[in-house]
């Protein structure tokens, strides 16, 4: 594979950033094997009529959703997102600014289904979809995080992740797959986690880690699974399950829970939060996805739905399932619709059931990471933007040191972790480091002016991007915590205090 | 020759209203019959439908979200959009039956609107030729929309502060327009040239990015109430799907 680096000359980006051709042009994820694809519905391989297929499944994609449709129409190219994406800042690639990247999908909608572009393509920058198009398509609607950060300035709120989602729709669509999510989407389908882990698995690991806060605490908190009749069904992120630091946050929860006397369980075949099919915007699958959550609440005969720290599992549990697989009217009233972990714990501590004891942390001073779906995408608690209060007033009553980032990196604002949408793969690493660029430099200032030492988050999929990326920007990388983790710490665990 | 030109411009103008309102109702037809299957406002978002007036409000007068994105390019799209709003009101009297007396008296600013509208036109122009981001993201047709305007601009100004201008002429061909009583039009190739290219404006209006005017008001990010979990949000084909699930259920 070749690519070039162009660079601009200097005094030309003294001003600006500096853009670089093809600089990311390399970073692409493995195809999904033909078998897979087969088994998830969609085409073994690239059929000889792929590029009539692919214009029809624009076509119907378009008159699928509104948002694609006036999306596509409506770009006045006035760049103001241009340097916007975390991915753009990192790699200057051109094709990684917001508009740029729209527009690999938009000049060849032009091309097809505009009079402008059918009669003067050049004019108006219109293409025919070529094999060349369609690669630049994989290469880089796979390296989008789909965290909608250019759609908060876009003035007509064009937003890019529509893009990303439909373009990975039609490339499924003509076999052509990304294997980390259809690995996960196939495993969650067979064993209703992201990890393919049975049952069996998880219970042992949950009975060690009862034992592990046991030894640890010398009180016996539970972490029950699939028991009929609790009143809580919590769904989690798998990795909450064995990852680090995502383990310490389900201890958090665990702890939470305990303290207040609540009844709750997890379930072994909803044993996941997250949903991929949101990444590559595939309608029916997502719905299955979402189906499991319902299926296993109802079996359960459970009162409430909580999700664990996980972002997208948020954006479709706080913004879709409703539309998804509801009705769900056999909740119970007061929680009819799902809530987030740091809803309920904030509940907790503003009715007095829950006291927590900040100098537990005292070792810590922190600043907390808004993880895009949450801040972009969904919300928390009763009043718009308390999705930025919450989380925050949790950290603030479980620690004595608290500080945020720069305001243009945090709450709506947020960078994204850079490995969002589908892009946590080892072989794009390159890509995550470097998309974690404008996030690394946001908190490299606080440690500087503060001496913050940890960052909390509350998304499964930016805890291990900063596990595995904060050593590459000279960090520890138990630098990254989980909310509840710094929750969990301060809960006094078995003591009456007041 | 003049009644020749007359024609011929009385029929472009006619053609080019009947493609903008035709082009622009035809696309928002699709739009409102395109469905928004799943709620994606960007949050925080408003969660009344109050909240989301004011939303597109605050976007359509004041740009906001623009204003968070790039001050220069703010304060440059902001002061075209509205001089260029301010410039077509003052052709109102060439149109209305009566003009009132205030309409007269605010022709005194036009030149300074004028002046403003040029030079934001010049300044958004000359970002998207220098900056190498914006040359890189430009099609031939972005730099010709801001060129159409500008020369929209200068042929009028032209006619308004230097050359000889027609007030009376233009308003008896104007009037004769909106009646279709077609009326000669002043010998003025100033003239002429500048109706000609706000007839080209308008014929492009429908298919090309001026789109962005009706999209605002459809765009589901930024109309959308934050209200998923309230009200099921079920429209369209989603909509379609459960109900036949929902028939099939019963059958079986």
């Amino acid at each position: 594979m070749s690519h070039s680096s162009t660079r601009l000359p200097k005094q030309q980006a003294s001003s600006t950033h500096t853009l670089i051709a093809n600089a990311s042009a390399h970073l692409k994820p493995v195809k999904a094997e033909a078998a897979l694809q087969a088994k998830l519905g969609f085409p073994k391989q690239q059929p000889a009529d792929w590029q009539q297929q692919a214009i029809a499944k624009l076509g119907e994609v378009k008159s699928k959703y509104r948002s694609l449709q006036v999306f596509l129409d409506s770009c006045m190219k006035c760049g103001a997102c241009t340097d916007k994406c975390h991915y753009y800042l990192g790699t200057s690639d051109p094709k990684n600014m917001p508009v740029a990247r729209q527009d690999l999908l938009r000049s060849v909608y032009r091309r097809y289904y505009t009079l402008s572009g059918k009669y003067f393509p050049k004019l108006v920058g219109a293409k025919d979809l070529t094999e060349e198009v369609l690669d630049d398509w994989y290469t880089y609607f796979n390296q989008c995080s789909e965290c909608r950060r250019c759609s908060v300035y876009c003035p007509l709120g064009i937003d890019t992740a529509e893009f990303a989602m439909a373009a990975r729709d039609i490339m499924n669509s003509i076999g052509i797959g990304q294997k980390y999510t259809a690995i996960v989407v196939d495993n969650v389908l067979e064993r209703g986690n992201n990890l393919g882990m049975p049952g069996p698995v998880l219970q042992d690991t949950l009975d060690s880690l009862e034992e592990d806060i046991q030894e640890d605490t010398g009180v016996a908190v539970r972490l029950p699974i699939d028991q009929a009749g609790a009143e809580i069904l919590l769904v989690t992120p798998s990795a909450d399950f064995f990852a680090e630091p995502h383990v310490d946050g389900l201890i958090g929860y665990a702890k939470v829970f305990h303290q207040v006397g609540q009844s709750w369980t997890l379930s072994s075949t909803a044993s996941e939060a997250a949903n991929f099919a949101l990444f590559s915007g595939n309608f029916e699958q997502m719905q299955t996805l979402a189906a499991r959550i319902k299926q296993a609440a109802l079996e359960l005969g459970v009162k409430r739905i909580v999700f664990g720290e996980c972002g997208h599992a948020w954006r479709v549990g706080y913004s879709f399932l409703n539309t998804l697989v509801g009705p769900l009217d056999f909740l119970d009233s007061k929680y009819p619709q799902p809530e987030h972990i740091c809803e309920t714990t904030y509940r907790y501590l503003f009715n007095g059931a829950l006291k927590l004891d900040p100098s537990v942390n005292d070792d810590m001073v922190l600043t907390y990471h808004d993880s895009c779906n949450v801040a972009r995408a969904s919300r928390m608690g009763v009043r718009p933007g308390a999705q930025f209060e919450i989380p925050r007033a949790l950290l603030r009553a479980a620690a004595n040191r608290f500080f945020d980032m720069r305001d243009d990196s945090i709450r709506d604002a947020s960078f994204c972790c850079g490995a969002g949408g589908g892009l946590l793969m080892d072989h794009l690493m390159e890509l995550r480091i470097k998309g974690a660029l404008p996030r690394m430099q946001a908190l490299q200032q606080v440690v500087k002016q503060h001496g913050v030492t940890h960052m909390a988050a509350i998304c499964a999929i930016c805890k291990s991007q900063f596990a595995q990326v904060l050593p590459h920007y000279g960090f520890e990388l138990d630098q990254i915590v989980s909310l509840h983790q710094v929750v969990g710490n301060a809960v006094k665990l078995g003591e009456e205090w007041i | 020759m003049s009644l020749w030109v007359s024609y011929s411009l009385a029929i472009l103008l006619s053609a080019a209203v009947l493609v903008l309102v035709a082009g622009c109702y035809w696309k928002i037809r699709q739009y409102i019959r395109t469905p928004a299957p799943l709620k994606i406002p960007t949050t925080p978002a408003p969660t009344t439908l109050d909240g989301v007036v004011l939303r597109v409000l605050g976007e359509l007068l004041l740009f906001k979200s623009l204003f968070r994105a790039n001050k220069l390019l703010w304060v440059l799209g902001w002061t075209m959009h509205l001089s260029l709003l301010l410039l077509i009101l003052r052709h109102l009297p060439f149109f209305l039956p009566n003009v009132p007396l205030w309409l007269y008296q605010a022709q005194q600013f036009a030149p300074w609107v004028t002046l403003l509208f040029v030079v934001s036109l010049l300044g958004l122009l000359l970002r998207r030729a220098l900056h190498p981001q914006m040359r890189y993201i430009s099609a031939i047709s972005d730099y010709l929309h801001i060129v159409l305007l500008l020369a929209i601009a200068a042929s009028g100004a032209f006619m308004a502060y230097i050359g000889p201008s027609y007030p009376l002429g233009v308003r008896s061909f104007s009037r004769g327009l909106l009646e279709f009583d077609w009326q000669a039009i002043p010998h003025s190739p100033v003239l002429w040239l500048h109706l000609i290219l706000v007839a080209v404006l308008m014929l492009i209006f429908p298919f090309s990015k001026l789109l962005h005017a009706p999209g605002l008001f459809f765009s589901p990010t930024r109309i959308q109430r934050d209200n998923s979990r309230e009200a099921r949000h079920l429209v369209g084909w989603v909509e379609d799907a459960e109900e036949n699930q929902q028939r099939s259920n019963s059958k079986s």
